[in-house]
This record gives structure tokens, sequence and C-alpha cells, in this order.
């Protein structure tokens, strides 16, 4: 992506709280992934999360979900705490989308019918009515044409923008992204980064790990840097990237910067 | 030709983009070509290919010689055969015994009625694209019942419209069917059953399950058959009598279902992380999401395995003649200790053999013809 940061034109962030992580820890085994993270993101606040690999950008951002367990500490999404409770957990994850690095489309269903399978099965939306809003959303994420074809028979970037629209059919009010585009051609990339700031315009709250630096400019209120684990430092994009302030996150920018 | 070995003239250039399209070099296509690329591709090919149409030729005239040409089709015993091939006399008069053992002739429309419901039965369930499905879906979950009632009878007196049969009285081809058709309908999901709870992480539920498989694996079929037949009546109370059949059902049932549980379980294995992940993270419940998501793919990835148990199932109900059942083999096996069939052994296997190829054959195709049908173009 280019440097070139036109901002884009996005709603106002509100002062109610969307989630918020107070001394998270968790562990693999022994192994200590996350250390006291503390985060709070506001309802429509765009978040960049980056870092060197194996930094634990994916497993933040997999227990906001429950798709990993955390140890010690809160998380608490839209007023709900996640514990073991297992109507707490369906509660959230049906509030919270989420895309991945390989789009995890169900390859045995068409396009639409993973567009529509969870809000017929999880929202109990009658078939009509769903595949209406799964028609909707495909036509924002520009592949209406498709809605019959089954997942394999499209690209990599199809194959994203349908798991974006899988994801909002659901209705969610906050969005994950793990690395949606690192899969993916450059070409291709663009095309799925350009749905994503449509998204980011209606004032959706988003997680994004990505290392898309042009995606953070144009759209991020803040930017997280981590590293072994731990949030070093965030702040608005501007002045992440032009005056950052701890010697690793100087080291990791000039790095991907570099090329 | 002329023409066409012109096209093929060595050294004739056309300038770029102007060649026209020739056609291709003789003995390359057709049926010569098929031959050419087929069966006389290199000289060991050639060695292999006249080395099985000697094999044919010296195999088949004499069996199509005995089963046909040579054979005799009626008579009262095997004394009537006179030609030197097979005494299919034997067939034609003990037919009826192959196919319903000894249930009573005039009882035969109900084996006749519940071998039709079987069929209609099975149309909905293999094909989706069917008229009436739904209707016929009906059938299908009512046909344990209506079977059971029709075939075993519903009262002990001889008055009633469906007079009891005893199970000891099915045989034959019927008593192979009602065993393989129970069976298979048993044994997939209870397989489903074991095979996730395999993979639970419940240890319990873990426990149990694999305990149960390793230990059905680990024994003969015909261990668990005499086990049913002979060792659980010692447990029940005096006087509790269940049926020698029912019992034989269930013991072949878990007996494939523990096959079918490891089966499933390889496909299970094959569905990467990640689908489970986008399926809980949309909010599916454990068991939407596997009858969604990941049972349809896990199913489709081993339909061959599933099918193979299928077929193994089919032919292993010929073990029950241990405990005193006469299937199919079993029939074939008494039929010829009948002093008037007296050693006609060949013609009585040859004939339960081609039953059980037919069935298994059928089975074999519909699995590739749903592989086929089942592949979407997908690949992940
Ligand atoms: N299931 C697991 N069991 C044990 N260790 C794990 C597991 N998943 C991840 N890890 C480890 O946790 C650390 C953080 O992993 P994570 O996937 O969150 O990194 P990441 O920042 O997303 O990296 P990347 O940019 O490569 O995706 C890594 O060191 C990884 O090896
Ligand atoms: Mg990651």
């Amino acid at each position: 992506m280019s440097e070139a940061a036109q901002t884009a034109s996005v709603p106002e962030i509100s002062d109610e709280v969307a989630i918020q992580i107070i001394g998270m820890h968790k562990w693999y085994g022994q192994f200590h992934v996350l250390k006291d993270i503390n985060l709070t993101v506001r309802r429509g606040e765009r978040i960049v999360v980056c870092g060197p690999s194996g930094s634990g950008k994916s497993t933040m951002i997999r227990c906001i979900n429950r798709l990993e367990e955390h140890q010690q500490g809160q998380i608490i999404v839209d007023d709900i705490e996640l514990t073991g409770n297992l109507k707490n957990i369906d509660a959230i994850r049906r509030e919270v989308g989420m895309c991945f690095q390989h789009f995890n489309l169900f390859p045995h269903l068409t396009v639409l019918e993973n567009c529509t399978l969870a809000p017929i099965w999880v929202r109990k939306v009658p078939k009509a009515e769903a595949e209406e809003t799964a028609m909707e959303f495909l036509e924002k994420v520009r592949i209406p044409e498709q809605a019959n074809k089954y997942p394999g028979q499209l690209s990599g970037g199809q194959q994203q923008r349908v798991a974006i629209a899988r994801s909002l059919c659901m209705n969610p009010r906050i969005m994950l992204f793990d690395e949606p585009t690192s899969a993916l051609d450059p070409e291709m990339i663009a095309e799925v980064l350009e749905v994503m700031v449509n998204l980011a315009e209606t004032g959706m709250t988003m997680i994004c790990v990505t290392h898309e630096m042009g995606f953070a400019r144009k759209v991020a209120n803040r930017v997280i840097f981590m590293d072994g684990g731990e949030i070093i430092e965030q702040n608005e994009p501007e002045e992440f990237f032009n005056n950052p302030q701890s010697e690793r996150t100087q080291k990791f920018l000039s790095q991907i910067l570099a090329h | 030709m002329s023409d066409m070995t012109q096209g093929n003239a060595p050294g004739q250039h056309y300038p770029p983009g102007q060649h026209p399209d020739m056609p291709p070099p003789p003995g390359t296509v057709g049926f010569v070509g098929w031959l050419r690329n087929n069966l006389f591709s290199s000289i060991p090919n050639s060695i292999l290919t006249i080395l099985a149409i000697y094999l044919l030729y010296a195999a088949i005239p004499p069996i199509l010689g005995w089963a046909f040409f040579n054979a005799d089709f009626e008579g009262a015993s095997r004394t009537d055969c006179t030609a030197a091939g097979a005494c299919w006399a034997l067939i034609d008069v003990r037919g009826k015994q192959f196919l319903y053992g000894f249930y009573p002739d005039e009882e035969l429309w109900r084996v006749y009625v519940a071998g039709f419901i079987l069929l209609l039965a099975i149309l909905p369930v293999l094909f989706d694209k069917i008229p009436f499905r739904k209707l016929l879906f009906a059938n299908t979950i009512l046909l344990p019942v209506t079977g059971f009632f029709l075939l075993s009878g519903t009262s002990g007196s001889p008055e009633a419209i469906l007079p009891t049969v005893e199970t000891p009285q099915w045989g034959g081809l019927l008593l192979t069917m009602v065993i393989g058709v129970t069976g298979i309908v048993a044994s997939l999901p209870i397989g489903i059953a074991l095979a996730l709870g395999r993979r639970s992480n419940m240890p319990v539920v873990r426990t149990m399950c694999v305990t149960f498989i390793e230990f059905v694996r680990g024994v003969p079929l015909i261990t668990i058959l005499f086990m049913s037949s002979v060792m659980v009546p010692l447990f029940l109370p005096e006087g509790v009598n269940f049926d020698k059949l029912l019992r034989c059902l269930i013991g072949v049932s878990l007996f494939s279902a523990a096959y079918m549980a490891e089966v499933i379980r390889g496909g299970l294995q094959a569905i990467p992380k990640g689908q489970y992940e986008a399926a809980a993270a949309m909010g599916l419940s454990f068991w939407k999401m596997m009858y969604f998501i990941i049972l349809p793919q896990a199913l489709r990835i081993v339909i061959p395995g599933i099918v193979n148990t299928f077929i193994g199932l089919f032919k292993d109900t010929s073990l029950v003649l241990i405990i005193g059942l006469f299937d199919l083999l079993g029939i074939a096996k008494t039929v010829v200790t009948d002093a008037n069939w007296i050693g006609l052994i060949h013609e009585s296997y040859a004939f339960v053999a081609v039953i059980y190829w037919i069935f298994c054959f059928g089975m074999s195709r519909y699995s590739i013809w749903l592989e086929a049908k089942l592949h979407t173009g997908h690949k992940r």
C-alpha cells in the first residue's frame, strides 16, 4: 500500500465502551504468551494491531471471542464478561464477527449458504430474509454474481470478501480481523482492503491485526504495537509512524517499511 | 489418407500465425490409437495383454459351458440332471428357501410387502432429487416399526391378519437383509456418536468410547455373536427370554459401529481446525457445528471407508450360522445335505455368491456415483 495517507471519512467515536480488557494473562502450558494486557476499545473505534511474528497478536484477539481461553484478568465485551459461562460466550460470539487469515469458508456450502447458515440457525432469521440480507452484503463486497458458486471456485480475494460478508450477515457490533490480507496476492489485497475501508466508514468497531500500514494510516484511530506478549506502545497512527517512542517499535517499523 | 500424410510432411513451414489446424498423425487416435496407447504401449505391456487374453480364453468358455450351455435347469432331484454342467434344478425347486428360509408359504406376501417398503425406504436416502421425497422419508423413518410388525406379526392367534411368525422361521436372503439393513442403519449413527465421543475433551466420555471401540475391535465377530447368544441368557433372570435374532442384531450393530467409529474419526481428523473456529466464531453450538459444518465434510471424505464397512458387514452376516440362524449362506449349506440334492455344493454356493455380489457391487457403484456427485470442485 502506498504511504499516501488520505484519511477516510469516518464517523465519530462514542464514549461507550465496546471492549474492555483488564490485566489479562494467558499461558500455553508453561509458556506465558500474553502478559498483563490492558485495553479499552470504545464503540466505533478502529484499532490496528501490529508486531513481530509470535508476539501474541492473534492470541489476543482470539481471546476476545473465546477461541482461546485466558487464565487471569478480565475481558468484558458489550458489558458481558467472558467467563466459563457458555451463555455469555454465545451472547458475545453473536455480537463479534471474525475474519481469518485463511478465510475458513465452508467448502461444502455455496457462498450464499455460507452467509445464511449462522443467521438462520443462530439468530433464527427466516430463510428468505437471511438470503436477502446476504445478497445485500455480497453486493457491498461486490460479488453478488458469485452467490451460487462454491468457495473453491473463487479467487483468494473473492473468498476473503465472502468471509467478510459472511461475518457481517450476523449483524455484529464488533469485527475482528486476523491478518485478512496476508495470504493474498498484491492485487487481491487492494480489493479486500477497500471493502474493509468501506466497513470502517460505516462506523463499525474494528480490531485488525495487519501489517498493511497504508490501511492503518487511512482508517485507524489507534495503532497498537505488541512484542513478546505485551502491548509495548499505542498511539494515533500519525504519531505512531512518525514518532515511535520505544526502540523495539522503531526497529519493527524500520523493518516493515524498508521493503 | 494421402492429404493427411501430406499435411504432416516433415520440413513444411508456415509463416507465424498462419499454421492451419491439421489432423493428428494416423494411428494415434481412434481404435488403433487406443490399442496402441493402452494395450501395446511397450513390450512388457504387450506381453501382459497377450497373457491376459489367453487367461480369459482359458477360463471363460468352461465357466459359461458349466453355468449355461451344458447346464440343466429343470428337474425334481439331482438324478434328473443328466448334462455335464450345473444342475440349476436345485435353485428352481429350493429357491424359496434361499430367499425366505422357513417362512410359512401362506404368509409370504408379508415378506414381499416388507421388501417393497424397504425399496421405497431406500430411495429417498440414496437420491435427493426424487419426487415425493418427504412422503418417502416418512416411510423410511417408520420402517423399523412397520417392518417389524409385518415380518414378526401382531398376534399369536392364527386368525389374526398378521399371525406371529417366530424369528427361527426367518431365513435365507430375508434374514441376511434383516441383519444387514439393521446393522447398516444402526452402525452409522452409533459410529458417529462413538467417533465424536472419542474426540471429546470430557475424559469420562472419551474413556468409555475408547474402551468400547478397542474392546469390540479386539475380538472376532463370532465371539460377540456367541457371547450374545450363549452368555447373555446366563445373566438374564429366569424366564426372561429375549429373542435370539434381536441379540444377534445388537451384536452385529455394535460390532460394525466400532469399525464405523474409526472410519469416521479418520474423516473428522482431516477437517482443518479453521473450520471449527469459523463455526464457533459465528456462534454455532457444538451440535449445530457438527451437523452443518463438520460431519457433512468428514463423512464425505470417508464415503469409500463407510461403504467398505457396509459391504464387510453385509457379508459378515453369514457368521450368524454359528449361533443357529439360517441366513443365505446357512441355507446354501443345509440345502445340499438333502438326499435329493446331495453334493450340489457348486451350484448352491455359486448362486449365493452371485446374490451377495449383486448387493455388494450395487453398494460399491452407488458410492462411486455419490462421490462424483458430491465432488463440487472444492479444494482446501
Ligand atoms: N496452541 C498453541 N499452543 C502453544 N503455543 C502456541 C499456540 N498458539 C500459539 N502459540 C505460541 O504463542 C505465541 C503467540 O502466537 P500468535 O499466533 O498469537 O502470534 P502472532 O503475533 O499472531 O504471530 P503471527 O504474526 O506469526 O501470526 C507464539 O510463540 C506461538 O508459537
Ligand atoms: Mg497471527
